[in-house]
């Protein structure tokens, strides 16, 4: 048992030394000096209290989305749609936020309804993406990939027809909000909200409690392992399907009404950032384990914001952030085949349970059963 | 609107529709073999990237168009690699090199943005390219876009009229009967897999050698491209000609969505743009729901006469993948 664990463990740090070694020749091959570059890329994340606060604050949207997305990985589902949900979450949000501003509430009931509309947003269009998987047979990747185009074309319609600025609307955004409609920050001048934080690490918690501990969780497991199989046992496959991607669709909302209400103080076009495509990374480079999913997740954020600063540094483009993101998922991916080969399958202590994601119904997107409602043979007519 | 600017217009759907034919193809001959190759969008971008830069340095276009198909098969072995070899999941390993090409192309890319490369040159034909409007819609295009059409054609004869073909199909439909038969499988799934890795890695110099010329980084206008072609290679149902047909669909209503903006002034650019999208989705809708047992229940309830139409016409869009598709393949 001993000489798996360790040799399990060669594997993955060989994985990771590979992805270092990729991301350095892709650097020789750009002429840059890869030391200076590494170096400034943790500069850039570690130097001051001001950028590891920054850092925080790309860790919260980024932690949301993969918790969420743990849960639709659980089932088996590929909830590429997340970025469309984030983005939801982001115009609801604002458009709470726009429609009580005037009102005479508490402001911090305001916040609380806001951030409460921008989870419903983040849950509409995530079950628009699972009414289309479940009930039309669209395959919830590209189903999830074209409402994102959707959501960003109504996010930018927004900014640029309703509610544009006065005079003229700009990539800048609509008009930021009253700043007693902000997440209260730690100082006037830093941009972290304690209170996203908490609630951070409050999602990080539900998601374990709930996949760990719960009987919906070990349902939701039986689906993703065998939908066939649990439908047979009583557990009814398409409505855990939907409640999965409501559920991440409420994580992904949380993290766009964040966005809004802690970081942009308004809606931008770019209000998802990204952070729904790299919350799959961080979900796929721990395996789907929630426990290693907290701290991967910082380093990710760590990479983003200390390459903001390489265009003036170096000279090279931020993108490195994402080449080094990438080449782990993909080396850690390469090396987990790699040890399955030559230790044999779950050649580590955590068999199936954490393999459960990828080899779901989401392994073949294009010839997966449509698991709709009925379409078992089983199904009474 | 005269016929001249309409003719044009429809001569430009089939230029710009060109290298996604090509992509498509190539992820048709894929996924035919039971390989899913879901790189497409980073496959495209780093190809397109590559292939300029490639061609800026030598001033050799062909080289450029090499570089291309080089870079695609390469991602597409990595893909190969990870699911025939390490049994991993195909959709995992696509994704991340969909999202790691696409940084890798911003990040490469850098030195050559903007600059002014060389370009696909236009090649009439003699004596058709001067027929009355065909001349024009068919006859004055770049090699590439020539290709495209020959292409079609080509893979359709490969699929459905060669034994190779058959055994691909064969490969890709029930692995362990043709391995039974003969066939290496899992050596023609590589083989497969990288030959449409490199069909999809000529879209991506397509681009920057000639539909968007040049290297734009971020705003090169490329990123999604890629996913539009895994969803027309659904929408083709894996057969060549309804998948060209798909290709040309896209491109025309691109062009729509770019002439009727300045009729429709109160609708932003931007939502214009992305209507191929949710009509990507309905289309895809289409061609699945006729499986759904819900929507059998519904059609029993309907009048005789109606039933049949719309049952088969639900049955004439639907489409079938390859048995196999996403599965690696067990000798025992």
């Amino acid at each position: 048992m001993r000489d798996r664990r360790l040799s399990r463990f060669a594997f993955q740090a060989g994985g990771v030394l590979f992805a270092l070694l990729l991301t350095t020749l892709v650097l020789v091959a750009a002429k840059a000096p890869p030391l200076a570059a590494f170096a400034n890329l943790l500069r850039g994340a570690f130097g001051t209290w001001d950028v590891s606060a920054n850092v925080l604050v790309s860790w919260v949207p980024l932690i949301l989305v993969t918790s969420g997305l743990l849960v639709t990985f659980t089932v088996g589902l590929w909830n590429i749609g997340i970025e469309g949900q984030v983005i939801l979450g982001g115009v609801f949000t604002t458009w709470a936020l726009r429609l009580l501003q005037g009102s005479s509430l508490d402001p911090t009931l305001i916040l609380v309804l806001a951030v409460l509309a921008g989870m419903a947003g983040g849950a509409l269009w995530a079950l628009l993406a699972g009414a289309l998987k479940t009930f039309g047979g669209v395959n919830e990747i590209f189903g999830g990939l074209g409402l994102n185009f959707v959501a960003t074309a109504l996010n930018l319609w927004l900014i640029f027809g309703p509610w544009k600025r006065p005079g003229v609307a700009s990539m800048s955004g609509t008009v930021p909000f009253e700043p007693r409609l902000w997440l209260p920050t730690l100082t006037p001048e830093s941009r972290l909200a304690p209170a996203s934080v908490v609630i951070a690490l409050l999602a990080v918690a539900a998601v374990f409690a709930l996949i760990q501990g719960t009987y919906f969780g070990l349902r939701l497991k039986a689906v993703g392992r065998n939908a066939r199989a649990a439908y047979v046992l009583g557990v009814p496959t398409w409505q855990h399907l939907l409640a999965s991607f409501a559920l991440c669709g409420l994580f992904a909302g949380l993290a766009g009404a964040m966005q809004v209400t802690a970081v942009y103080h308004r809606l931008i076009p770019s209000i998802s950032s990204g952070y729904g495509y790299l919350g799959l990374m961080v979900a796929m480079l721990v395996n789907f384990n929630v426990v290693l999913a907290a701290p991967v997740a910082l380093f990710f954020a760590a990479l983003n914001v200390g390459s903001i600063q390489l265009p003036m540094v170096l000279r090279l483009d931020s993108s490195l952030a994402g080449v080094l993101q990438g080449s782990l998922v993909l080396s850690v991916i390469l090396a987990k085949g790699l040890m399955e080969r030559t230790l044999g399958k779950g050649g580590g202590e955590e068999p199936a349970a954490a393999a459960a994601g990828p080899e779901g119904p989401g392994a073949a997107p294009a010839a997966d059963p449509p698991i709709s409602p009925n379409s078992s043979p089983e199904a009474p007519r | 609107m005269n016929d001249g600017i309409l003719i044009a217009g429809l001569a430009g759907i089939l230029f710009s529709a060109a290298p996604i034919v090509f992509a498509v193809m190539g992820e048709t001959l894929s996924e035919r073999a039971g390989v899913i190759n879901l790189s497409m969008n980073g496959t495209i971008l780093l190809s397109a990237m590559g292939g300029f830069t490639v061609s800026l340095a030598t001033g050799s276009l062909i080289l450029g168009f090499l570089a291309g198909a080089a870079i695609g098969a390469l991602v597409a072995l990595v893909v190969a690699f990870a699911s025939i070899a390490l049994r991993q999941s195909q959709v995992a390993v696509g994704f991340v090199l969909t999202l790691l090409c696409r940084d890798l192309s911003y990040f490469l890319g850098n030195p050559v943005m903007g600059q002014s490369g060389p370009r696909l040159p236009e090649i009439p034909i003699p004596f058709l390219s001067d027929l009355p409007l065909v001349g024009t819609l068919l006859f004055r295009h770049d090699l590439m876009t020539y290709l495209s059409f020959v292409l079609v054609f080509l893979v359709w004869v490969f699929i459905f009229k060669t034994r190779p073909g058959l055994e691909l199909r064969g490969i890709g439909e029930r692995p362990a009967a043709s391995y039974v038969r003969g066939a290496r499988v899992d050596g023609l799934r590589y083989l497969y897999t990288a030959l449409g890795g490199a069909l999809a890695g000529l879209a991506g110099p397509m681009y920057s050698l000639s539909v968007k010329a040049g290297w734009k980084g971020t705003i090169s206008g490329l990123d999604g491209i890629g996913w539009i072609v895994l969803a027309i290679t659904i929408f083709g149902g894996w057969k060549p000609f309804r998948a060209a047909l798909g290709a040309w669909l896209f491109a025309f209503l691109q062009w729509l969505g770019l002439v009727l903006q300045p009729v429709l002034p109160g609708v932003p650019s931007q939502v214009l743009q992305v209507a191929p999208f949710p009509l990507m989705i309905l289309t895809l809708l289409l061609v699945n729901v006729g499986d759904a047992e819900w929507v059998e229940r519904a059609l029993a309830r309907l009048p005789e006469g109606s039933r049949k139409r719309i049952g088969g016409l639900l049955r004439g869009l639907r489409a079938t993948p390859p048995a196999a598709l996403g599965t690696p393949f067990e000798k025992d």
